[in-house]
């Protein structure tokens, strides 16, 4: 495959791409998530590549292994086009009816999503419920794409954007788009992702760096790794446009150890983008020169954090450094390094595609475009959802979730891990928004939500979510290292039964103290489950103490 | 042909200070654990005091210090694995194996590690042995799973 | 000497004139402000870590809690070393650093003053604060690595490597004197017991400035009541 030096010749083979595939051909693509292919996914397609094999059907039919569609409850999910019929809980043993009906334009009716109240039946992905409420710009592109074939990503549209960037646009032209857009950081802080390319661009020293922080360490978020996983290419789009907007001539993509099929999935769309021509010099002939590595953490949570992770990538132990040494200014090797999450660069093709005027019209006045939520818990419908921001809690939990599984009443609803903080059922009408839920107590963190219902007990709740940072900390700084443990060691006492008196006041100033005095993020807000706890299930926690609440 | 030996994993990174992690997980992928006298020729090769090889070493769960058993078991902990009875799972995988989260059994059949999240949320709570998943386990089906590893 | 801007920052409500560069603490000391401190050192770099030495500053309408060891000077700052929430954080760090070491001389002097309780939280087992300061000191100073920190966490404690320390560190001694609990000492002694009985370099020659020898500093418990 020769390089593709210019613009126009990007063009011109997405062009021959797309005139090779005919779009009545049916195509059946098979979800490879992390929770389908825990469910075997990879059996259900082999099993259909083997029936085409063996009916020599190659030429009628399509079969496409696929990242995360996004409703994993109901996996191995399979989308059929065109319609965009879904079929669920696919065994390899449905494979022939599925094959004989697609071939006959028909539908297997005993595999169709069924409302568990009503038994009304939807057929195609816009009627289904879950589907229905979400708004896929990021997500939506899944089931089209085989992450091992940049052509896949092509073919819908994918580079575009970079090729606009590059040849149409100015460097500043780019950041003001993005500034413009308000695009927020999308790992947890929420931080105008263009005022940060801006300090990276205008920082002094060379080379520059932009980062994709994949690490995505949060409890029960799994949307990062979806998305990576499964269109690896558009979060590497994102970054070059990013990188050409910031002046970086090197970029790095961290994520996790113990994803295999992610590295693969990765790393073949490195070496893919380097052979067309869109990674090393003189991109499309554009003058722009960048270069992008995969780097691994050694598992970890602390290496999230992103100061944390530049000394990672430098080979140094994760250890954070306090945030008035701005990254952005001296990161990695002390240069400027731009960090942004997966889902934050994954927003960027869209902004320079469509305008930064369209992405706010979506979402709320401070929080723009839409977010990826990971949904889970004691929740019916679980998986990665895609909505704007301004959607109220109520649509995630109910709408689109179901509600609470085994006919329980939802008690309290869980943002951002334990980084986050519980709010109760009755704010359930508040609208998905940085700030709004930030003032809750509940930040959207990373974007993975939990439903607890009616069984939950919240003082073991807060006593988990220490237990898990406790083992994360790096232990460099005083009041984390030591006042995760002792917030802990009380918090078991009190759900063994052996409360006493005082217990809630020593919580109390830990929780400040931790907050006040740590060194970084994960210090910082590990306390903040509890607080929520404090603010909204205190009488819980009262209850743990002999004497009750006189006895604080 | 790329050697995967030890040798040469670190040749490769020979004289590179800023490749510590990097070669200490190669070698951690091949070898199954790091043994001290190795941690020594990658210190002296890669040009880094022991003391920083020892510090990531024992800092990142990912390395093992101690050899591992045949297979590797695993329960989720993340937060949906945990609603959803991860602890009675965790409970069950101890007694079962005689083992607590990091351990490794005398014969070197088994070792025990919990950790989260692994992103399959919605098929927890899960048991994952040598990398393939056991997901909406119940502590019942526990043993028979453990069974077919011998 | 070139001329280095200068800076003019409020500490304490006292007007400070020092060059552009310095930390809010050189530039405490500079004006005669004492700021309690645990894990800092004038031959090592800057650490973070005990956060002590944590002052209120007032920069530009926010006012931030921030560990003055190494945040840097700058125009119009306000500090104050000394507040309600400053005194909290301090208090409960000594309180919790005691849990470890609670007859570490330089806690209980602080537990005085800012009125920490040594038996407020549950007794841990190792009393190493880590602080720090031998594994820094081993490392940007000696250039020997002989020690250093091992696992994460409240785990996370300082190790003596046998095949170093057996070469330099009886020699050597100088992080004993700077570890403010002893547990430096104690570490080492163990190490050797286990690991090189009988086995370490002894210097050649009397090390500078003690007696004949060097010997190990004896340790006096604090008697209370």
């Amino acid at each position: 495959m020769p390089k593709l030096q210019s613009a126009a010749e990007l063009e011109k083979f997405r062009a021959e791409i797309l005139s090779s595939r005919d779009p009545a051909r049916p195509c059946i693509a098979v979800c490879a998530g992390a929770a389908c292919d825990g469910m075997d996914s990879a059996a259900v397609a082999a099993a259909f590549l083997a029936a085409l094999d063996q009916q020599q059907l190659g030429d009628r039919l399509e079969v496409r292994t696929t990242g995360c569609h996004g409703y994993c409850e109901k996996g191995p999910n399979v989308v059929v086009t065109p319609g965009e019929i879904c079929y669920f809980e696919v065994q390899p043993a449905d494979v022939a009816e599925i094959i004989a009906a697609t071939l006959k334009g028909e539908v297997v009716d005993r595999l169709v999503y069924q409302d568990p109240n009503t038994g009304a039946k939807a057929v195609h992905m816009h009627e289904v419920p879950f589907y229905k409420h979400q708004m896929r710009l990021l997500m939506g592109d899944n089931p089209k794409i085989d992450p091992m074939r940049i052509d896949d990503y092509l073919a819908v549209g994918g580079y575009s954007a970079l090729v606009k960037a590059l040849t149409q646009m100015s460097q500043d032209q780019v950041l003001d788009e993005v500034k413009k857009a308000n695009l927020r950081g999308r790992g947890g802080g929420g931080f105008p992702a263009g005022s940060k390319w801006e300090t990276t661009k205008k920082a002094p020293s060379m080379p520059k760096y932009v980062i994709v922080n994949g690490h995505e360490g949060e409890s029960a978020a799994f949307m990062d790794r979806a998305m990576l996983t499964g269109n690896p290419h558009k979060v590497l789009e994102g970054l070059i446009i990013g990188a050409y907007a910031i002046g970086a001539q090197k970029g790095f993509m961290y994520t996790r150890h113990d994803m295999p099929l992610l590295e693969k999935h990765v790393r073949n769309a490195l070496v893919q983008a380097k052979e067309y021509g869109l990674l090393g010099e003189n991109i499309l002939g554009s003058g722009f020169d960048f270069e992008c590595e995969l780097h691994f953490d050694v598992g970890i949570f602390v290496s999230g954090e992103s100061s944390a992770l530049m000394r990672s990538i430098e080979g140094n132990p994760p250890e954070p450094r306090p945030k008035y040494i701005r990254t952005s200014v001296s990161g990695i090797w002390d240069k400027p390094s731009n960090l942004n999450n997966v889902e934050t660069w994954a927003n960027v093709p869209q902004i320079i595609s469509k305008g930064a005027e369209w992405f706010t019209s979506i979402g709320s006045e401070k929080s723009k475009g839409t977010k990826l939520i990971s949904l889970s818990g004691n929740v019916v419908n679980s998986g990665i959802v895609e909505v704007p921001m301004g959607t109220p809690l109520r649509t995630l939990a109910f709408d689109i979730g179901g509600g609470v599984r085994d006919g329980k009443t939802l008690k309290a609803i869980h943002f951002g891990g334990a980084m986050g903080g519980s709010i109760p059922a009755d704010l359930i009408d508040a609208p998905l928004d940085f700030d709004g839920m930030s003032k809750l107590g509940a930040p959207i963190g990373a974007g993975g939500l939990l439903l607890m219902d009616e069984d939950t007990d919240m003082v073991e709740v807060a006593r988990y979510l220490l237990d898990f940072l406790v083992n994360e900390s790096c232990g460099k700084c005083a009041p984390c290292r030591e006042g995760m443990p002792q917030m802990l060691h009380i918090l078991t006492n009190m759900t063994e039964g052996k409360g006493k008196s005082g217990d809630l006041e020593r919580l109390e100033d830990l929780a400040e103290v931790t907050g006040l005095g740590s060194l970084c993020a994960l210090g910082k807000t590990s306390a903040d489950p509890l607080k929520s706890m404090f603010r909204y299930f205190k009488p819980e926690y009262e209850a743990r103490i002999p004497g009750g609440s006189e006895a604080k | 042909m790329t050697d995967n030996s030890i040798d040469g994993i670190i040749e490769k990174y020979r004289g590179q200070p800023g490749s510590l992690i990097h070669a200490l997980v190669e070698i951690q992928h091949q070898n199954r654990w790091l043994p001290r006298a190795v941690m020594h020729r990658v210190a002296d090769a890669l040009e880094v005091p022991f003391a920083q090889v020892m510090q990531i070493a024992s800092f990142y769960k990912a390395f093992s210090l101690t050899p591992k058993g045949r297979h590797e078991v695993h329960v989720c902990t993340g937060m949906t694995c945990h609603l959803r009875g991860a602890p009675k799972l965790q409970a069950r995988v101890e007694e079962l194996t005689g083992l607590k989260d990091g351990e490794t059994d005398a014969d070197s059949r088994f070792t025990f590690e919990t950790g989260a999240c692994l992103g399959s949320c919605s098929i927890g709570p899960e048991l994952i042995v040598d990398g393939k998943h056991y997901g909406r386990m119940t502590p019942e089906k526990v043993a028979d799973v453990l069974k077919r590893y011998e | 000497m070139s001329a280095t801007s200068e800076i003019t920052l409020t500490i304490d409500d006292k007007e400070v004139k020092v060059a552009a560069g310095m930390t809010v603490l050189q530039a405490a000391q500079q004006a005669g402000i004492h700021i309690p401190t645990l894990c800092h050192h004038e031959k090592l770099e800057a650490f973070g870590g005990c956060r002590l030495c944590m002052v209120e500053v007032e920069a530009r309408g926010w006012t931030s809690y921030v560990v003055s060891c190494l945040y840097p000077v700058a125009k119009d700052i306000v500090v104050r070393t000394r507040s309600q929430k400053v005194d909290k954080i301090r208090k409960v760090i000594v309180e919790e650093l005691m849990a470890h070491a609670p007859d570490a001389p330089e806690l209980v002097r602080l537990a005085e003053e800012y009125g920490a309780d040594r038996e407020r939280f549950e007794r841990q087992e190792s009393f190493c604060i880590v602080c720090g300061l031998c594994v820094r000191y081993c490392n940007e100073v000696k250039h020997e690595n002989a020690v250093g920190f091992i696992d994460n966490g409240a785990k996370r404690e300082i190790s003596f490597i046998p095949e170093v320390a057996k070469k330099v560190c009886w020699e050597c001694q100088e992080c004993f004197a700077l570890c403010p609990t002893s547990y430096a000492q104690a570490a080492y002694l163990l190490t050797e017991a286990l690991a090189f009985p009988g086995q370490r370099k002894e210097p050649s020659r009397p090390a500078k400035g003690t007696q004949a020898g060097r010997r190990v500093i004896p340790i006096m418990p604090i008697m209370t009541a």
